[in-house]
């Protein structure tokens, strides 16, 4: 088992030594004609907390009911600790699911919801009572053990379903879009929850959910996917600042993207041409590029630097007009109109006070960054 | 997840409906092809196994639709179905009239009231068919509780003739039938959203023009319901000719009862009951596909 | 939204209720009249109740009919909340329409055909008329209705509560005891209800069915009947118009308390 001591950084994946705790083999699914799973070939590590991100109807539940047991691969192999999940009905899989309503059996207490799983299990009788007080504590539910389903709030309902999933220590906990009912303020306490509680209990989650910043915040690894096929596998800052797609740096957080073609490269510095009559983009990038190809280059809008008289020294420097400005209290986004219509996004930390902004609306500005700040896409 | 406790849980309902309704209804279609005998059982060919397949070859040679040209033939069957099909179009009719302003005046009613009405509806439904059309006879009849009634009040001098014709038949259909024909259209209007009629009377409509232009036509579904609701079973009906008509009203339920039983001409009756299926099987995919669409436009 | 009747409502519904109502109220005003005579009312009386519960063929009716309603509705509340559950969650398999449609169409299907269709079946197999034909008769018509009933409950029951209790450790059928039919009780309940309501009612198909020893309630109110008013089935009928009268008041109240608990819990639920 891995020791933070030993190893400050958890990175069970780039460890080739490390077994995999489940793998997907070229898995696919289909309904009929329609594909809902594409081929997809992914590892999970124990104690990771992986998430499934992606829009309705991408395949991620699908993906997710597939290791629970609801459903099988139409073709592939997935194995859990190296053993081969298809033979095995959801009632016999080492896998324990936290469903997207909660599915709390309306009939039973919550200590009965908790116990329900363990009542089914090689666990001897008189060892379960102090097992689901141990549940009922750890999500901090002993108050409402007699109440049923009904007579609690919608996030303690949360928690009682995460605790029934849990008694039964499974391998694998599969989470639903758990926090997908609650309300914003408690979905954010609870994510702090759900990571604390992992950690506690050392079990590996794997979490499906469209919200992109619910996937940051809990993930050690998220994995983009669309239509049924995976876009990118990769911890949430790689995914955020790295992104292998446009796709990707679109569907995660804010992005300005501009199309170009690629000119002079030397190294791994490269030119982008992208409007008539404008000096090119300076960018960085990972591989070598045919010159006169199309690319695309993606920059994060708080990686633009807004400024009404022209910058010295920066790598790139681009003037513009403001079109719009949006106040989002810390932050503001100021929406600049540049050469051909584009609009670039450019966001700024509010330090000082809404009256004191000495930008505003129809203002000439440049806009500049650093050759490393953005990235480029090549699809 | 195929094994043997879902077969078994397939098999049970499915052998069981199969054997208790679905051969039965063979049987019936194979006698109305068969001729009438004076022997147990009352018809000819039987079918004998034991000859193997000239057995089969001969048996179904001898069928033949002889009863059915019979019934087209006998004017005693197609007035009974005419007469059926007349009798049950028109008390459904106004089973609609006289149920339309009682689910209006539910829907409309105030929300503490709605339990109440609504199990007031269910009520006679719970209570005995026999027993609810059995207390017409009391009230029908020539020296009746309507009769004394209507002459007390100096209406009528002599005593009007109501049970055992027609009229009794219509008005036990109409109270039998009358819940089926209430809930489906008050679930309908209850649905409807009040903002709508004061939408319509916003942009000009008087009250009762907003009825007409609103909500009658957004209860339609519910109308629809309910008026084959009570038109199919109405149809067949056997219980309230026998005791209201009379022997002068003509019903085909009745006929086929007495054609069995009085006659124990078992081919004929078997031919009766085939034709009043086909009969009818349109009124009954016209409300199948009436309740598809609402569960369509309810999606 | 708080409405009071308006005239119009108000006159509809009065009128409307004591159509549906006078009939019955007469018929039990007239089963206390000491007159043989139904429609002449002379004085107050109790000797037809009298009368009645010292008919023999009454009582033994009486019994035939409980005895089929009983066992035929629970056969029925077993096998169709089987079909009702093929019906929703064994997905396709081969003959699912033929199976739906026989679920079906004995709901539309006249009675006298139902009668006469499964007479003939007992006929050709040679079984005996009596109280074992009226059951299995009744059991089969009813079950449909039961079948009705319990899968209007299911469509609207949550997947993922059975998926659950799989994913815990429960087999299928121990998912279905353990969570489906705890859950959907009460519609299994009230399918038994109305299929017991349906037996005891049924004239038609028993009097095809049923043989010269087995008469059951409403055929012996019918041959009555036919032969004009009697005060002894006034009784019955104030009997039966009581019994059935309570069960539904008492539901009903039942049921308006259990929502009026479930409104509380659910308010006290978002207070904590």
């Amino acid at each position: 088992m891995a020791q933070p001591a030993n190893r400050p950084v958890f990175a069970p994946w780039n460890d080739p030594k490390e077994k995999p705790l489940i793998q997907f083999q070229n898995v696919s699914k289909r309904f009929g004609e329609f594909t809902a799973i594409d081929n997809i070939t992914l590892d999970i590590f124990r104690r990771e907390f992986f998430a499934l991100l992606g829009p309705s109807g991408c395949g991620k539940t699908t993906l997710m009911r597939m290791l629970a047991g609801f459903e099988t691969p139409t073709e592939g192999k997935i194995l859990l600790d190296g053993v081969d999940l298809a033979p095995i009905p959801p009632n016999k899989r080492e896998t324990n699911m936290m469903f997207q309503s909660y599915a709390l059996f309306p009939h039973l207490s919550v200590w009965e919801n908790i116990a329900f799983g363990l009542k089914r299990s090689d666990m001897p009788k008189d060892k379960i009572p102090a097992r689901v007080e141990e549940m009922l504590r750890l999500t901090r539910l002993e108050k409402f053990a007699k109440r049923k389903p009904h007579q609690i709030s919608g996030g303690q309902r949360q928690r009682v379903a995460l605790a029934r999933s849990l008694a039964k220590a499974p391998k694998l906990l599969l989470l639903d879009e758990p926090l997908g009912a609650l309300d914003k303020k408690l979905r954010q306490d609870t994510q702090f929850e759900l990571m604390d509680i992992q950690e506690k209990t050392g079990t590996t989650f794997v979490i499906v959910t469209h919200d992109q910043e619910e996937a940051m915040t809990v993930a050690s690894r998220v994995a983009v996917m669309d239509h049924g096929k995976m876009i990118q596998v990769d911890t949430p800052d790689k995914i955020y600042e790295m992104p292998n797609s446009v796709y990707v740096a679109d569907f995660i957080g804010d992005v300005n993207i501009v199309e170009g073609k690629a000119a002079a490269q030397a190294g791994d510095k490269l030119t982008i041409n992208w409007a008539e009559g404008q000096p090119a983009i300076n960018a960085t990038s990972a591989g070598p590029l045919t010159a006169g190809s199309t690319v695309h280059f993606a920059i994060r809008p708080e990686k633009v630097a807004i400024a009404r008289d022209k910058p010295e020294g920066r790598a790139n420097v681009i003037a513009g007009k403001v079109h719009d400005i949006a106040y989002l209290g810390n932050i503001s986004t100021y929406k600049v109109r540049v050469a051909g219509g584009l609009m670039i996004k450019a966001q700024v930390a509010n330090e000082r006070r809404l009256s004191r902004r000495d930008i505003t609306w129809e203002d000439d500005v440049w806009l500049s960054f650093t050759d490393t700040a953005g990235v480029v896409l090549l699809k | 997840m195929f094994n043997f406790r879902r077969l078994f849980l397939i098999l049970t309902p499915y052998l069981w409906l199969g054997f208790f309704f679905l051969i039965p209804f063979v049987i019936v279609l194979k006698i109305s092809l068969s001729d009438y005998a004076v022997s147990i059982p009352p018809y000819t060919p039987l079918l004998d196994l034991s000859a193997g397949w000239e057995g089969i070859k001969s048996f179904v040679g001898e069928l033949d639709f002889e009863n059915f040209t019979f019934l087209a033939g006998d004017p005693l069957y197609y007035t009974a179905y005419l007469s059926s099909l007349k009798i049950a179009a028109i008390s459904t009719f106004f089973t609609l009239l006289v149920a339309y302003p009682i689910a209006y005046g539910m829907a409309q009613a105030p929300d503490e009231w709605r339990p109440t009405l609504m199990m007031l509806v269910i009520l006679p439904f719970w209570t005995s068919f026999l027993i609810r059309v059995y207390s017409w006879i009391g009230i029908l009849s020539n020296e009746g509780f309507l009769n004394q009634t209507l002459m007390w009040l100096g209406i009528i001098d002599t005593p009007l003739v109501i049970l055992n014709t027609s009229t009794a038949v219509y008005i036990g259909i109409v109270y039998a039938y009358l819940p089926f024909m209430i809930l489906p259209i008050y679930s309908a209007l209850e649905k409807l959203d009040g903002s709508l009629i004061e939408a319509a009377e916003d942009l000009g409509c008087s009250k009762m023009s907003a009825f007409w232009l609103v909500t009658l036509p957004l209860s339609r579904p519910g109308i629809i319901a309910g008026c084959f609701l009570v038109f199919i079973p109405a149809l067949g009906e056997f219980v309230i000719p026998s005791i209201l008509g009379g022997t002068t009203t003509l019903m085909i339920g009745k006929t086929l009862y007495e054609e069995f039983f009085s006659n124990r001409d078992w081919p004929v009756a078997s031919a009766v009951a085939v034709v009043l299926l086909l009969i009818l099987i349109i009124p009954i995919i016209l409300f199948q596909r009436n309740e598809q669409k609402q569960r369509e436009a309810g999606q | 939204m708080n409405r009071r009747f308006s005239w119009f409502n108000a006159t509809s519904l009065t009128l409307g209720f004591a159509f549906l109502y006078l009939p019955i109220v007469i018929l039990v005003i007239y089963s206390f009249n000491a007159s043989k005579l139904v429609t002449v009312w002379g004085g107050f009386s109790t000797k037809w109740y009298g009368e009645l519960f010292g008919d023999q063929a009454f009582l033994d009716a009486a019994w035939v009919t409980l005895k089929v309603a009983l066992v035929s509705s629970t056969a029925a509340t077993v096998l169709g909340t089987m079909a009702a559950y093929v019906l929703m969650r064994a997905g396709r398999f081969a003959g699912r329409t033929l199976f739906s449609g026989m679920i079906y169409a004995p709901l539309v299907m006249p009675e006298v055909i139902l009668g006469l269709a499964m007479l003939l079946l007992f006929i050709a197999i040679g079984l005996d008329r009596g109280v074992l034909t009226i059951i299995l008769a009744h059991t089969t018509f009813t079950m449909c209705f039961v079948s009705v009933v319990v899968s209007s409950r299911l469509v609207t029951f949550d997947k993922s509560l059975e998926e659950a209790a799989l994913d815990l450790g429960c087999t299928p059928f121990d998912a279905f005891r353990s969570v489906t039919l705890p859950i959907i009780a009460p519609a299994v309940i009230s399918g038994w209800l109305l299929a017991f309501t349906l037996s005891l009612d049924d004239l038609v198909i028993s009097q095809f069915v049923a043989g010269p020893s087995s008469t059951t309630l409403p055929m012996k109110v019918f041959s009555s009947v036919r032969l004009g008013v009697n005060p002894q089935i006034n009784a019955l009928s104030t009997i039966l118009i009581s019994i059935v009268t309570i069960g539904v008041i008492t539901a009903s109240l039942v049921s308006k308390r259990q929502i009026a608990q479930q409104r509380a819990d659910e308010q006290a639920a978002v207070r904590t």
